[in-house]
């Protein structure tokens, strides 16, 4: 699937001398990675190729508090707000569509795109940002790219690239109860470890991945990045077009039949070759939670935090973490929960969330922080009447945005304490300076704010 | 970019593995719309204390590092996020080169674009590397070589494009731009 997305979209094939030039369908932009792009076509008397495949959206450093967000209070922090007012500015400049501050569909750059209908199968998507890799649910090509290239995309709506190999997860039977895709990626990180994907596409595939719904299948392609790789990709099939068919900005009548015909020519062909492949079992997966300080430092909830002599990189993350090898993880104390991101930010995790949240109140002393990806999923969330089983439970419900999953806007976890997230990162202060991050899915969170404590959510769900 | 043939250099080494663009350059520096005097934020949590007073045991605030341009890093190198900050800052601080094993890949794309040099060196040398803090140690893009002070001289990969672009100071922008007759067709072609 990876080679005939690639294909697609070489202008100019790779020599021994040069990289492929690819052709870019969707080119996604937000405040923190974009200026200094806007900035060099400003410099070169250079205009936005292609206005109409490029979209710009305020996320990573925009508040989440009501009052900020549609109020008059000032945002919080000064500079945050000059890269919006930046923003702004740039997409006015150059035609740019842009979902600002107070608009009623703008979110996290990774979460709109697919609730907009604007990520394609078979598409070649590009952001300046490292989750872009969430979009590959889908069976397009989506990576994250940096600044300077956000700006060759500007510029002439290509890029310059090397092929990339591939690497076939095959994920079999089906996950248990109370075990969600979030899980899954733990349990393949801790596999393949942190770098396992580098210079490799991931393509997840087996009959546990077909089972997922495309909000999961976005959580697993969403964290690809954590593995090593650039990509995951997820070939399309009947739940990816029932998924798109209708979304604001999908295809539609005779255009839609049109983009399906193609769509399913996409997945991957019998007896096709991977450079690597590995095997994982859906089957025997627990929830699963870090405890360490990169996402391949992770256990099944029931397991003791490994023991690893003379690895002074293990000791110093434990040190960081404030935690002992060989102790359970089970009942560490917990002082924050963050339920949010592009990894974990969508309605489906919030359900999940509600589900072990209803009729219960959170810990003493718990601060439980809910961050819906978008403006829409807000919507939807406070129609369903979410929002009041958040509330009652003792929740702060905000406004969209990336907040405390990397902690630009102010949202952070203080230093020390401990914070379970449904995010993707558990660097040291990823979260807040002396944060101390453990990863899980919505569930374990829930049930974890319930008790103040790393709980595991089957406790709280079966009885 | 600068036009860069040869480097020689004293290395400054961090050996811990997987040293993410978090610790390179923590997030709630990213609230800037220039790429300039990121260097003062390069490792600002590692490198200064609590009330930003710099830590006399970190690598880099030791008198012997200052003016070293190359950094030896332990395996995976810039995992985690795209952004560019990270190699900005490291060459606003004066960092040309970084050696590892393994160097993640938006990272070391970002580097190249930037003319910071991402250097992947076999276990052995990188070994001798981490042992041997502050070693004098000579690039050469033209040959893709590193030469340690032992005499050994050890060759690395480096992408020919990209290779050409930082021995002639070239970035890859006119390059796309002149791919546009291509582009256009590519984009009629498709409807
Ligand atoms: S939610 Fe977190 S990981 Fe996702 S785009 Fe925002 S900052 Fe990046």
């Amino acid at each position: 699937m990876f080679e005939k997305v690639w294909d697609r979209h070489v202008v100019v094939p790779e020599t021994a001398d040069t990289p492929a030039v690819l052709f870019i369908d969707l080119h996604l932009t937000h405040e923190v990675t974009s200026p200094q792009a806007f900035q060099v076509l400003r410099e070169r008397g250079l205009p936005v190729r292609r206005p109409d495949l490029t979209l710009a959206t305020m996320d990573h450093s925009t508040p989440t508090r009501t009052e900020q967000v549609f109020g008059n209070a000032p945002i919080a922090i000064e500079s945050a707000a000059k890269q919006i007012r930046e923003l702004e500015k740039n997409c006015a400049e150059f035609g740019v569509e842009l979902f600002g501050l107070r608009h009623n569909l703008r979110g996290i750059v990774h979460i709109i795109g697919p609730e907009l209908g604007l990520t394609r199968p078979g598409s070649t998507i590009v952001c300046g940002d490292s989750h872009t890799s969430t979009h590959g649910a889908f069976g397009a090509l989506a990576f994250g790219i940096g600044t300077t290239e956000v700006g060759h995309v500007l510029a002439t709506q290509c890029l310059l690239q090397r092929r990339p190999k591939t690497f076939a997860i095959e994920v079999s039977n089906a996950l248990a109860a109370g075990v969600t895709a979030k899980d899954l990626i733990l349990g393949i990180i801790g596999r393949i470890g942190v770098a396992g994907g580098t210079g490799h596409v991931f393509e997840y595939r087996g009959a546990a991945i077909r089972a997922l719904d495309m909000e999961a299948r976005m959580t697993i392609c969403n964290m690809s990045i954590e593995g090593g790789a650039r990509a995951g990709m997820i070939a399309p099939d009947e739940t990816t077009y029932a998924y798109l068919e209708g979304k604001p900005r999908a295809p539609r009548g005779a255009a839609w039949d049109e983009a399906l015909a193609r769509w399913r020519t996409l997945p991957t062909d019998e007896g096709a070759k991977f450079d690597r492949t590995v095997g994982i079992d859906a089957a025997t997966l627990e929830p699963m939670i870090t405890y360490g300080t990169n996402p391949g430092m992770v256990v099944p909830i029931s397991a003791h935090i490994p023991e690893r002599a003379g690895d002074p990189a293990f000791d110093k993350a434990l040190a960081y973490m404030g935690l002992t090898a060989g102790e359970p993880i089970r009942n560490q104390p917990v002082n924050v929960v963050f339920l949010g991101s592009c990894t974990n930010g969508r309605l489906s995790d919030l359900r999940a969330a509600a589900q072990v949240l209803r009729g219960h109140r959170i810990a003493k002393g718990v601060h439980l922080l809910i961050v819906p990806g978008s403006q829409q999923v807000r919507r939807e969330a406070e129609r369903e009447g979410l929002d009041r089983i958040f509330i009652e439970a003792g929740a702060d419900w905000r406004e969209s945005g990336c907040s405390m999953c990397l902690g630009m806007n102010g949202d952070i976890v203080p230093k020390g304490e401990y914070a379970v997230s449904t995010s993707n990162r558990n660097f040291e202060g990823r979260q807040g300076v002396g944060a101390r991050t453990l990863l899980a899915s919505p569930l374990t969170a829930a049930a974890s704010a319930i008790r103040g404590r790393v709980t595991d959510p089957r406790e709280l769900l079966n009885g | 970019m600068q036009a860069l043939k040869t480097l020689r250099s004293r290395t400054v080494v961090l050996p811990s593995t997987n040293i993410d663009t978090d610790q390179i350059i923590p997030a709630r520096f990213l609230t800037t719309t220039t790429r300039d005097g990121l260097g003062a934020s390069l490792f600002a949590d590692w490198r200064y204390d609590g009330a930003g007073r710099p830590r006399a045991d970190f690598a880099l605030n030791q008198p012997a590092a200052r003016g070293c341009e190359i950094l030896v890093a332990g395996r995976n190198f810039g995992c985690g996020s795209s952004r560019e900050h990270a190699p900005w800052a490291l060459l606003d601080f004066g960092i040309r080169a970084v050696i590892s094993t393994e160097i993640a890949d938006i990272f070391r794309n970002n580097s190249l674009k930037n003319g910071l040099v991402p250097v992947i060196v076999d276990g052995a040398t990188h070994e001798w590397l981490l042992g041997n803090p502050l070693a004098e140690v000579a690039l050469d893009l033209e040959t893709c070589t590193l030469a340690l002070p032992t005499g050994i001289t050890v060759k690395f990969p480096l992408d020919a494009f990209a290779r050409y672009c930082l021995l002639n100071g070239v970035d890859e922008l006119g390059f796309l731009m002149s791919k546009e007759a291509e582009t256009r067709a590519w984009e009629q072609r498709r409807g």
